[in-house]
């Protein structure tokens, strides 16, 4: 009885953009991260109309949600909602400032590496697709996680994100469809 | 131990679905990977600091007048598939306006905006699942899909329930709409039932005597596995 997912369209714009949305921790928080990239067709175009959405523990790797069976626990950082929006501008650049998730428990036992959970919508998308962001600078963690030990070996770099170069920044690109397409889930 | 949601098969479009075009360069090509429920996957943002004003639900009193077209009173619940309502939960909505036009320099429609009519909406549900919003009704318009390709009217909505694996964005049709056979967004959802829950009911008594017309939807998202096992 559920109901069906329809495509965001190309006008997204008008409803969804919250001024604050990139903003997982408040700007100014000491020891933020801002996570950026672009958003890449099949064609190897930037999409202006797409709008990525994250969703991650605390640092310490808790939620603040009565469905976690450890109990609900508040972030230690101010202002921190584990959640973050950001429309693609017209380059097709996202952005999201957070600080750097702790580690989970995994469902079959042992931990999840630090990650976010994404969703991207745009048009041409009947659905949002799902991927994960990982961190480079996380290596050991991401060795023992079981979710990306069920990937495939050549397409696991798709879900790690690099150092930019930038104080604090990482680069993550997601590309939709074809060359290096980043690896996506079903939920 | 974790409880993992329900994963309904046939309910959701494809990703690709070669008829809407522009989903030829934008669907993975990769077959998706399975990936287990885990805790990030069974919470979600929930309360606190959703960015909505009760005023935020009435799309109709925010400028200097009346924008044009049929006022409309949309109001539904929220439920998740075992029946049980999702209160406190952010709905937001965008929509054309009365001439099927968007607010949004990219839509070139040459139909005439209306500066009484911006057409976006938010509200929370209240504790039984409710929302409620005071709209217009949007007008159909043509796209570039295909020859002479027109969206029935329809609204967008968005939901969060309390976890990442119930987000859904959808679009609200209305009854009776001619256009539904030729449009391949509405119709890549491929069971025609499922369609159907897409469709909002037109309703008398919610009907406001010399002021606006009421329709009904009702949104339901995924639920745990267990529920759904329940009811079998």
């Amino acid at each position: 009885m559920l109901t069906p997912s329809q495509t965001v369209g190309p006008f997204l714009a008008i409803g969804l953009p919250w001024p604050d949305g990139p903003f997982v921790v408040p700007e100014g928080t000491p020891g933020a991260i801002t996570i950026t990239g672009l958003v890449i067709d099949g064609a190897g175009q930037s999409l202006p109309d797409a709008m990525v959405e994250t969703w991650q523990a605390d640092e310490n790797g808790r939620f603040d949600h009565a469905d976690d069976p450890r109990g609900a626990a508040k972030s230690g950082t101010e202002g921190f909602r584990g959640f973050g929006r950001s429309a693609t501008d017209a380059e097709g650049w996202y952005r999201i400032v957070t600080v750097k998730p702790g580690p989970v428990p995994a469902p079959g036992g042992g931990l999840e590496a630090p990650h976010l959970d994404v969703s991207v919508f745009s048009r041409g998308l009947l659905d949002r697709v799902v991927t994960r962001i990982y961190f480079a600078d996380e290596a050991r963690a991401n060795a023992a996680d079981p979710v990306l030990a069920s990937v495939d070996d050549s397409r696991r770099a798709t879900l790690i994100a690099d150092r930019s170069g930038q104080a604090g920044e990482y680069r993550f690109d997601i590309r939709l469809r074809g060359d290096r397409e980043t690896v996506f889930f079903d939920v | 131990m974790i409880q993992p949601y329900e994963r309904p098969a046939g309910v959701h479009p494809p990703l690709h679905f070669p008829d809407y075009r522009s989903t030829q360069l934008r669907a993975p090509a990769q077959k998706l990977v399975r990936l287990p429920h885990g805790l990030t996957e069974v919470t979600g943002p929930m309360h606190g600091s959703w960015p909505v004003t009760a005023a935020d639900a009435d799309l109709t009193t925010r400028h200097a007048g009346d924008p044009i077209g049929e006022r409309i009173i949309l109001t539904g619940r929220v439920l998740d598939s075992g029946g049980k309502p999702v209160p406190d939960t952010l709905v937001e909505i965008w929509q054309a306006n009365a001439a099927g036009r968007y607010a949004h320099r990219v839509d070139d429609h040459p139909a005439p905006l209306d500066p009484n009519f911006d057409g976006a909406g938010r509200c929370l549900t209240d504790a039984e699942g409710r929302y409620r919003f005071v709209t217009i009704k949007p007008g159909a318009y043509p796209w570039g899909n295909h020859l002479n390709a027109w969206r029935p009217a329809h609204i967008h909505f968005s939901l969060f329930g309390r976890a990442f694996t119930q987000r859904l964005i959808t679009q609200m049709y209305f009854p009776g709409d001619p256009l539904f056979s030729q449009d391949p967004i509405f119709n890549s959802v491929p069971d025609p039932k499922a369609r159907e829950r897409m469709i909002s009911a037109f309703d008398l008594e919610l009907t406001q005597p010399e002021w606006a017309l009421g329709y009904r939807w009702d949104i339901v998202l995924r639920g745990r596995e267990a529920t759904v096992f329940e009811e079998r």
